[in-house]
């Protein structure tokens, strides 16, 4: 055959492109299971109309706390409200024996990253939307799911396998990072982001 | 680079050689504080890891004209063609342009050890083992400090974490900065004869900017032209005169 060769060639690159594209992502992030369901549009919603702080709160030494502890959603939940499995969930395995709740965190950065809330939040007054998205009036938590190799969460990489970002909130890279503190023309230092 | 609106500090370090007794405080709380793990066994004077070391210095003389002091040395901040930062091929050190704290990023740190060589002062260290806690102990661990792991070097950075948390505190009380510099390293805090005092020598109604130029202050090979920001006191004439021979102590 003629173009034997060319074809041949054609054939293995496009080959490695369905693997690199779709089959390597497959194989490098398995997905796991959120120990309980959340919907945040409830919380947020016109019925309760809270807002992010009232929940993700900062302790009084300017630390961020992040995902609430149990104690916090005891307030509200001691007992169920409403009649939902989660609901039960919720009360009798964590409420009840004040049991952490294992969230698995899709934010979570290496330990040698020090992100303070307080000085985002607080002082360059950034809304919580602009990095995490519109998560607060999501009606259901997404899929986790975890890089076999690095032990982070997809979304610091963010969803697309490209590294391009689909929304501008996707990804939580150290690039996006510099982004933003490029645009605001801050004199940093490494040590002021990382420990 | 642009100008930033935050001030321009020059973070430093004064220790007074005559009220240091050697005890070793400071070492063992800046050990804890920068989570330094334990040495390992195979670990020696050269390889262990120790951000401030305190080396005792005798006169030479004999009794009863016998003296000594103990030199608690840790990373001296050059200022001035900092040493470690023009040999790194990495760009893995860096004189913070706001505190003038010279940082070490692990990261980035291919362990060459060039910067070690560098430093006039030896205040470098090597990781050559992974750090590992006994089982249990991994909780003490300071959640402010990341831990490094083998193959990097590192250093004093005048706890860089205090600094971190001290600006986290100052954002959420809604300041726009900080008190300069609003912590204290842990060999300072720990100190029992309070023998270290650390601040902005840039700020001249601070006490270290004052003790910095007081009488019989030196520094250790100002020869060399680094301009170190740690500064050391003796009303001995021999320790002053001993600061300038090479090696450092």
């Amino acid at each position: 055959m003629r173009f034997k060769g060319p074809m041949l060639f054609l054939a293995g690159i496009l080959l490695a492109l369905c693997i690199g594209w779709f089959a390597f992502p497959m194989a490098l992030y398995k997905s796991e299971p959120q120990p309980l369901q959340f919907n945040h549009a409830i919380h947020t919603g016109e019925q309760n109309s809270m807002t992010c702080e009232m929940c993700h709160e900062f302790a009084a030494d300017g630390t961020f706390k992040g995902i609430p502890s149990i104690a916090k959603c005891a307030e509200c939940h001691s007992a169920p409200i409403g009649t939902t499995q989660n609901e039960k969930t919720l009360v009798e395995q964590y409420v009840t024996p004040q049991k952490e709740i294992p969230w698995k965190v899709y934010s979570r950065q290496p330990d040698n990253a020090y992100f303070p809330h307080a000085v985002h939040v607080k002082k360059a007054e950034i809304k919580c939307e602009e990095c995490h998205g519109p998560h607060g009036s999501s009606d259901h938590l997404p899929v986790y799911q975890v890089n076999r190799i690095s032990g982070y969460s997809r979304d610091i990489w963010g969803h697309n396998i490209s590294g391009i970002p689909s929304h501008p909130w996707e990804g939580m890279k150290m690039d996006r990072c510099v982004r933003c503190h490029a645009e605001r023309h801050r004199d940093d230092s490494c040590l002021d982001c990382h420990k | 680079m642009e100008q930033t609106e935050q001030s321009k500090s020059r973070y430093g370090m004064v220790v007074d050689l005559d009220k240091c007794t050697g005890c070793g405080d400071c070492v063992v709380a800046c050990a804890i504080e920068n989570n330094v793990a334990p040495a390992e066994q195979k670990a020696t004077e050269r390889t262990g890891i120790t951000w401030l070391r305190v080396y005792p210095v005798t006169n030479g003389e004999a009794f009863p004209a016998h003296d000594a002091v103990f030199v608690p040395m840790m990373c001296q901040q050059c200022g001035h063609h900092t040493p470690c930062v023009s040999v790194c091929p990495q760009n893995a050190v860096e004189v913070d342009p706001t505190t003038g704290i010279v940082g070490q990023i692990p990261q980035r740190c291919l362990g060459c050890r060039y910067c070690m060589t560098a430093c006039p002062f030896h205040a470098r260290y090597f990781n050559w083992w992974d750090p590992e806690w006994p089982a249990g102990t991994e909780a003490q661990l300071n959640p402010d400090v990341a831990p490094r792991m083998r193959g990097v070097a590192e250093k004093c950075n005048f706890c860089h974490g205090r600094l971190h948390a001290a600006r986290t505190r100052a954002a959420a009380e809604g300041k726009s900065n900080i008190a300069s510099p609003a912590y204290t390293p842990a060999c300072a805090e720990s100190c029992p004869a309070q023998a270290i005092v650390f601040g902005d020598l840039a700020d001249e109604s601070s006490d270290v900017a004052r003790l910095s130029k007081a009488h019989d202050t030196f520094r250790f090979l100002s020869k060399l032209g680094t301009e170190p920001k740690v500064y050391y006191h003796s009303a001995k004439e021999w320790v002053r005169k001993m600061a300038d021979q090479s090696p450092a102590v």
